[in-house]
């Protein structure tokens, strides 16, 4: 696995790919790392966002299109607000996360799985419902008892109600044709919805 | 008029994309022109030779080279020009370098374009006239703003070469940020015991005339000639008198004065001596902290002054000098560091400055030398210094490095393993950027000997671990983890900018500076030290960053350059300057008022009111010609009609 990158064939398309398609320039980048230094979802990543940074600038496409990291990214952007040249990581991020899913490189298909079952409630309910979540994400991953032990402490604290919260006056409805329309317009363009 | 045209190839230069050939026959056919060659390199002697033996063979009576951008060349031709007997005015320049052959690649259209920039040449030659510089007297002074050792050094140096200096200091004392430091890198000597002698010089030079705690007000004149408004800010205390015994300061009150001098690390008392070897060891007194001056009660070190120096009522007090150039060595202050909030900057009281620390180290700091956590005065053990904190980061508008802070890191991290042999430092760096002599192997020693350890990374941020440490969320990008460390004190290198209140005194220099407050140098790589304006010159840090040794270095060329502008008892004008046509001048004044040197006077002639140039102090900027209503005032060798004339060539339909 450690043998020698050959950079002179490297992709050379790639990092204006995701140049065009994030609108940032990634070569700005100098690998001061302090987008990894602040992430906090570093420890679960197989690659570190600064690494991610560098393989986009190398043409790594198959490296950085198959890592974990992409989908155990919480878009929670301290590497955007860290970065001393203003680059958005986390925009790269999804840049990605979007590349590998059009190619359908899934490679942590739970984590996909949690969002259809996030998507399906907020289609129906207008905003999200979080024990249908649940339920959708135990259904299709079959982890079943997958964090049950905080389900007692939270029902205590009345933050997981058994109703949904469905926004009203038809709100719900309209949200439901905005979701109805892209995903029309996905099959239309033949990616994955 | 006879012309001689000279189209260079500048090897292949302009050769390459420009057929010369080609330009030098079409130039033949233009008016007035008698002879066209096209040598290989006209700025080299055989080049220079041929220019001379046409003008002397051809009678001719004016030249036009085209080639590169006169600002290279000009100078060189004009003294062509002159040994071949013609004025050196007779010269025009064309530029197909810079502005043909480098920006396109078409050889067609190139030769086109040469041909028509040599045919505007030709068409201005034709209304220039010999022109004739005036001598003035230069005044022998010199004005050193700045007391720091780049300031120091240019003014011990103009003073060593009999010039007579004024240096004028905004602190109570001079010796500038060289004098807080503790040790320099890469020998760790004293800093104070090396700049103290240079200042104590300064103190005892017969022809160096000391101004501290003043300002630059207001700055006129010209090169050789410019009058300076000093204000000597009031230090409640006559100087004159004052011993520096210190009386004063032990006996005053006012015990919670912030301490500037210790960069806010200690408190001291109002009325001071600013350290031990101050340069002039005198005492000032800080009004807003003082309670006879703020409460009007009190009067404590006027009671004890054994020579009666006190005087609360002091005022500011204006000086006028008279100077021949200046030396700006107005150095650097540190950018606001408290938008670093992800380290806590200003917040936390053990996030401090590097400047900070070099006070703690100090022997003659808030602490004595020891190293002590400002929160709770205990002796930290582990140290974290980040580096590139307010440079290198395009963020916050800063993307420049600061040069030196790599190096005072590691010399940082070296005092304090001296100072403390149990504590163990942290340095995170992007790169470690060392290129003086010694440098790189001074860092080297820090890790290899001291066992400082060296990082890989930046800081993303520090908290209070909420048990009296903080913790530091870094990573190291070799190894591609994030890091944490639990450290008691946190030193930031912080990045520097333009001392305070430079651009307003850029302004009075008639000087450019950039965003971040540096004066801008007249030639990068071969104008180092001069600026834009004839006569101002710039020493140390207030023009980049650099490092002791290169601000002392640039004091000392800076005294060079003075020193050879004084060489001469008279300087010679620029003739290129505006003059009056008296005939036509209304007096309507507006010349006068939009003149930005104020080289424009009224004068009576014959009972009339006229406008005039006074022609040592113009600067040739052209405003005056292209603000007069009448069109009485022209500049010469760029006059209406020679524009137009360059104008009505290109346009001829």
């Amino acid at each position: 696995m450690n043998d020698a990158i050959v950079i002179t064939q490297r992709d050379t398309v790639f990092m204006k790919d995701v140049d065009a398609q994030s609108s940032q320039k990634v070569s700005a980048c100098y690998q001061c790392g302090n987008c990894t230094a602040g992430c906090p979802a570093s420890f679960v990543y197989d690659m570190q966002a600064n690494q991610i940074m560098r393989g986009v600038q190398l043409g790594l496409k198959e490296a950085v299109l198959n890592c974990r990291s992409l989908w155990m990214c919480l878009s929670c952007s301290t590497c955007s607000l860290r970065c001393p040249n203003s680059i958005d990581v986390a925009a790269v991020m999804e840049t990605l996360r979007h590349m590998a899913r059009r190619q359908n490189r899934i490679t942590v298909p739970n984590v996909e799985k949690f969002w259809h079952s996030f998507l399906d409630t907020v289609r129906v309910c207008g905003r999200t419902y979080e024990i249908g979540v649940m339920a959708l994400y135990i259904l299709r991953s079959l982890r079943v008892f997958t964090d049950l032990d905080l389900a007692p402490e939270v029902l205590k604290k009345n933050k997981l109600p058994f109703m949904p919260h469905v926004v009203q006056n038809g709100g719900a409805a309209a949200i439901g044709r905005i979701m109805r329309r892209y995903k029309e317009r996905a099959e239309r363009e033949g990616v994955r919805p | 008029m006879r012309i001689g045209v000279f189209i260079c190839h500048c090897g292949s230069n302009i050769g390459g994309t420009v057929d010369c050939a080609k330009v030098a026959e079409k130039a033949a056919l233009f008016p007035d022109v008698v002879y066209a060659t096209d040598p290989m390199y006209t700025c080299a002697e055989p080049g220079q030779a041929t220019i001379e033996s046409a003008i002397a063979e051809y009678r001719l009576d004016g030249i036009v080279v085209a080639s590169c951008s006169p600002r290279m060349h000009e100078p060189t031709f004009r003294r062509t020009v002159e040994r071949a007997g013609l004025n050196r005015y007779m010269l025009e320049m064309a530029n197909i370098r810079e502005h043909v052959s480098w920006i396109g690649k078409d050889v067609e259209s190139n030769t086109n374009k040469a041909a028509e920039l040599v045919a505007i040449a030709v068409a201005k030659l034709r209304g220039n006239t010999p022109l004739h510089s005036k001598s003035f007297e230069v005044n022998k002074r010199v004005l050193v703003i700045g007391g720091g050792v780049a300031g120091i050094q240019a003014a011990l140096d103009c003073a060593d070469g009999d010039i007579p200096v004024v240096l004028v200091e905004r602190e109570a004392t001079i010796g500038g940020k060289m004098a807080k430091l503790d040790k320099t890198f890469p020998t760790v000597d004293c800093s104070a015991c090396i700049v103290g002698p240079k200042m104590v010089d300064v103190a005892q030079h017969p022809l160096i005339a000391l101004y501290a705690l003043s300002e630059v007000e207001e700055i006129s004149g010209y090169v050789g000639n410019f009058t300076v408004k000093i204000r000597k800010r009031a230090p409640y205390v006559d100087w004159d008198k004052c011993t520096g015994c210190g009386a004063c300061s032990v006996k005053c009150p006012s015990k919670k004065t912030p301490d500037a001098f210790n960069e806010f690390t200690g408190v001291t008392t109002a009325i001071k001596v600013a350290f031990p070897q101050a340069i002039p060891k005198k005492a000032v007194i800080t009004a807003a902290h003082c309670r006879q001056m703020s409460r009007g009660k009190c009067g404590v070190c006027a009671k004890v002054c054994p020579t009666g120096a006190v005087n609360y009522d002091m005022e500011d007090v204006i000086v006028t000098e008279e100077v021949g150039s200046i030396v700006a060595a107005t150095g650097y202050d540190l950018m606001d560091w408290t938008v670093y909030k992800e380290y806590g900057a200003g917040r936390y009281p053990d996030v401090i400055t590097s400047l900070q620390y070099e006070r703690l180290l100090s022997g003659s700091g808030p602490t004595c030398g020891h190293i002590r956590r400002p929160s709770d005065g205990r002796e930290p053990r582990i140290i974290v210094f980040i580096q590139c904190v307010g440079s290198r980061d395009r963020s916050i508008g800063r993307p420049q490095c600061s040069g030196f802070c790599c190096m005072y890191t590691a010399k940082q991290a070296v005092l304090t393993k001296d100072h403390l042999p149990e504590s163990q430092s942290y340095v995170f760096y992007m790169d470690i950027r060392a290129p003086g002599k010694m440098y790189d192997e001074f860092t080297r020693r820090a890790v290899e000997e001291y066992g400082v350890e060296y990082v890989r990374g930046r800081v993303s941020c520090v908290y209070p671990d909420g048990k009296g440490a903080y913790s530091v969320m870094g990573v190291d990008t070799l190894l591609g983890r994030p890091v944490e460390i639990t450290a008691d004190l946190i030193v930031l290198a912080v990045g520097i900018e333009g001392s305070r209140g430079a651009g307003e005194l850029a302004e009075k220099l008639r000087i450019s500076y950039d965003n971040c407050g540096f004066f801008m140098e007249s030639h990068v790589k071969l104008k180092p030290v001069e600026t834009n304006t004839i006569g101002v010159f710039l020493a140390g840090v207030c023009q980049g960053a650099r490092d002791i040794p290169a601000s002392v270095a640039q004091g000392s060329a800076t005294a060079a350059k003075v020193l050879g502008l004084f060489a001469r008892d008279r300087l010679e004008n620029d003739p290129q300057i505006a003059c009056v046509d008296m005939r036509r001048c209304v007096a309507c004044g507006k010349c006068v008022r939009c003149c930005p040197f104020g080289a424009i006077e009224e004068v009576s002639v014959r009972d009339e009111q006229k406008a005039h140039v006074i022609e040592t102090v113009c600067q040739g900027c052209g405003l005056c010609a292209a603000t007069c209503p009448q069109g009485a005032v022209q500049l010469a060798h760029s006059t209406d009609n020679q524009i137009l004339a360059e104008v009505n060539t290109l346009c001829r339909y």
